[in-house]
């Protein structure tokens, strides 16, 4: 029953205008679905190869390959400890077991109020804040053992439900082209001139 | 003086010239109010009062050195395309996930329509006629900043049909990934957005600026090197060149991380700034953490060999760290201290690349798996001295020859100069093994005191290979 609601249809017909080649719009479109129900069924993986013009198998054979894709429902909440080097040096490895006691799983598991997911991550790009985590893709840095309490008792009581949206959501801001700016995708094969400003003149 | 912002967390701002972070000081840095209050659009709208290849011909006498991981210069990359070949598309590289790598979150965050101002640059100069802007999956605030900034600037005419009025038109297309280091990889990187999976092309034939999305020309560029191109319109090559050296102008960004007193993002002057002042300047790191001492550190991301404190006054140069056996990569630092245990260490690397690899070449797919998991039985005290033949074995499976490694004088090492040869497509799986053969390089006696000295059956009644595969299948 997780097909593209109406609303994210309209959302989704948008992106993939924008794109020379329907299936560019893809990896969009599946963050699209995961956001609808947190994470991607099957019916949402034939919806959106209806969209684009490709089987679901191919769909699922994209979205198989990147891991922040999921395909049975995680927790509301994902918890991912980095533990590349930067921040292993600082005390990843501390902070991992003190979540997993806390949190009574092991790396990779879902509590069983369905509330958290632990997860062992790699390199953030944080690495001069390290020891680091992401919950739902949001920062905390250089964060301790008390840090990682504090966290899961504000998630728990809903302190941050503003600032962390639930499992799925990314960027809370779509990128909007207005119709009257926008060039427009144009499949390659249908330009063979060179862009216009590329006539030797100044384009102001 | 060192000055840092809480709303740019990492960033440590000084008396330098200031390139790409000139806006980092204000909280609303990322605002289009902020940006068309400080010189915002400016170098845009200087560029396109002039004729586009005077714009490229700028760009390329300014060397703007790529600052993704390759070095190669951006005017030059532009001019390789076929002539007569349209369209030509430009891809931002925001793909940032090179472990110790922090610089291009920060400026998608903190200064997004400098990125934008430098995507419309670089596709007026190059004739590209759409530009898709690629950003980490994992990275929500950056989406958003970017989304926000984009919104805004085709709102105000900046982007989209007819530029400030002009003849010049083009969209920016935001575009996000869902979580594979090596999408990074430009090839790869240009897969994963036609929707595919993000597997590295074979080049040859499939050069980006000849054979990239969609077959057509393509150039694809790290969002560092675009983002120095308004300064340089509003600036002029001469003041851009003034900073830095000849082979290196500019500045660059740089995160050191790991074990120093102060660790953090720094634009540093390109060619210059020696890895010395980084560590231990007052104005950077400040030293070693608890005033201990240096082991190691990478010099340029987690796939750079190590360099230890002989090589500590190199500067930021790619021909002199090259020569020395290493490269400057991603602008990426991280530094080990004396309590550092190296095989550890490197395994977390070893880890992260056989975690990564995309399993499209055998020597890389497989071995980076035996890499890690003999590395794996070594640091938990499995390990036997022929462990350690072993993991050089394999290694030489996926860069047969001599690895580029650091000069030590104290183990009467010379360099060998970067690079390396390969058999695999692309950097990934050289990338599982360089951790590995530098720690074992420079700190042999450290996998010697961990490992027991191997009793098993003659080598000679079985080929190398099989003693891998039986070493992994105990593992
Ligand atoms: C495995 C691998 C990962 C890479 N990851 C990135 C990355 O995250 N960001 C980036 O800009 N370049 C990355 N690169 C380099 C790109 O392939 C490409 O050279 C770069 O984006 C070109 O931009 P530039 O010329 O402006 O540096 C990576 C290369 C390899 C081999
Ligand atoms: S080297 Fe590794 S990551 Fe790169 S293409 Fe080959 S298998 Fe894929
Ligand atoms: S190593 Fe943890 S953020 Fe880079």
């Amino acid at each position: 029953m997780s097909r593209l609601s109406e609303k994210n249809l309209v959302i989704a017909k948008e992106i993939i205008a924008r794109y020379p080649r329907q299936k560019s719009a893809l990896i969009p479109l599946l963050h699209l679905a995961q956001e609808q129900s947190g994470y991607i069924s099957k019916d949402a993986m034939v919806h959106l190869g209806e969209l684009v013009g490709v089987t679901s198998a191919e769909v699922y054979g994209t979205a198989s390959f990147y891991e922040m894709f999921r395909f049975e429902p995680i927790g509301k909440y994902l918890i991912n400890i980095c533990g590349t080097m930067s921040c292993a040096l600082m005390g990843a490895e501390e902070l991992m077991h003190h979540a997993e006691k806390r949190l009574g799983v092991k790396a990779g598991g879902t509590t069983q109020d369905g509330m958290f997911t632990l997860a062992h991550a790699e390199c953030q790009a944080a690495c001069t804040e390290a020891p680091c985590l992401q919950v739902n893709y949001r920062y905390r840095l250089r964060v301790t053992p008390a840090d990682i309490d504090n966290l899961i008792d504000d998630l728990q009581t809903g302190k941050l439900s503003d600032e962390i949206p639930a499992h799925g959501v990314l960027s809370k801001v779509r990128q909007v082209i207005p119709a009257d700016r926008a060039v427009g995708a144009i499949a390659p094969e249908l330009v063979t001139e060179s862009p216009v400003w590329l006539n030797g003149k100044a384009a102001l | 003086m060192s000055t840092t912002f809480k709303h740019a967390p990492g960033f440590v701002s000084g008396d330098r010239p200031k390139i790409v972070t000139s806006r980092f000081e204000f909280a609303d840095s990322f605002t289009i109010e902020r940006y068309l209050a400080t010189d915002g659009y400016k170098g845009l709208r200087a560029a396109l009062t002039r004729p586009a290849s005077e714009i490229h011909d700028e760009v390329k006498s300014a060397t703007v050195l790529g600052r993704g991981g390759a070095g190669f210069p951006a005017g030059t990359k532009w001019g390789l395309t076929p002539q007569q070949v349209w369209p030509r598309y430009l891809v931002v590289n925001g793909d940032e996930s090179e472990p110790g790598t922090y610089k291009d979150r920060l400026l998608m965050e903190r200064d997004p329509h400098q990125l934008i101002e430098g995507c419309l640059i670089a596709c007026y100069a190059a004739g590209l006629s759409q530009c898709f802007l690629y950003i980490r999956g994992e990275m929500a605030l950056a989406q958003e900043r970017v989304a926000t900034a984009l919104n805004d600037a085709y709102a105000a005419g900046y982007v989209g049909k007819n530029i400030l009025g002009s003849k010049f038109s083009v969209d920016i297309v935001l575009h996000w990934g869902a979580g594979a280091y090596v999408v990074g990889e430009e090839t790869a990187l240009i897969e994963s957005l036609e929707g595919n999976r993000g597997m590295p092309r074979l080049k040859p034939p499939f050069f980006p600026a000849v054979n990239g999305l969609y077959g057509q020309p393509t150039i694809v560029n790290n969002v560092e090197t675009l983002a120095n191109l308004p300064w340089l319109l509003c600036n002029g090559v001469a003041a851009y060149t003034a900073i830095g050296t000849k082979t290196s102008p500019g500045t660059r960004m740089v995160a050191v991380s790991g074990h120093v007193k102060r660790p953090g993002v720094f634009e540093i002057i390109n060619g210059i700034t020696t890895f010395r002042d980084l560590i231990f300047g007052e104005e950077f790191c400040g030293g070693i953490k608890n005033d201990n001492k240096l082991k190691a550190f990478v010099p340029g991301g987690g796939s750079a060999p190590w360099f230890t404190a002989d090589q500590l006054d190199l500067p930021f140069e790619a021909s002199q760290v090259g020569p020395a056996g290493s490269m400057l990569g991603s602008g990426a630092v991280i530094v080990m201290d004396e309590t550092t245990d190296i095989p550890a260490a490197a395994l977390t690397l070893t880890h992260f690349y056989a975690h990564e690899s995309c399993g499209k070449c055998t020597p890389c797919r497989e071995g980076g798996t035996w890499l890690e998991r003999i590395m794996r039985r070594i640091v938990d005290g499995d390990g036997t001295d022929a462990d350690l033949q072993q993991l050089l074995e394999v290694g030489a499976m996926i860069c047969p020859g001599d690895f580029p490694h650091a000069a030590n004088e104290k183990l009467g090492l010379t360099a060998v100069p970067f690079p390396y040869k390969m058999t695999t497509i692309c950097f990934v799986g050289p990338s599982a093994f360089a951790p590995v053969h530098s720690a074992l390089t420079l700190f042999r006696s450290e996998f010697e005191s961990r490992v027991t000295k191997r009793v098993t059956i003659p080598v000679t009644s079985v080929s190398s290979v099989k003693t891998v595969a039986t070493a992994g299948v105990h593992s």
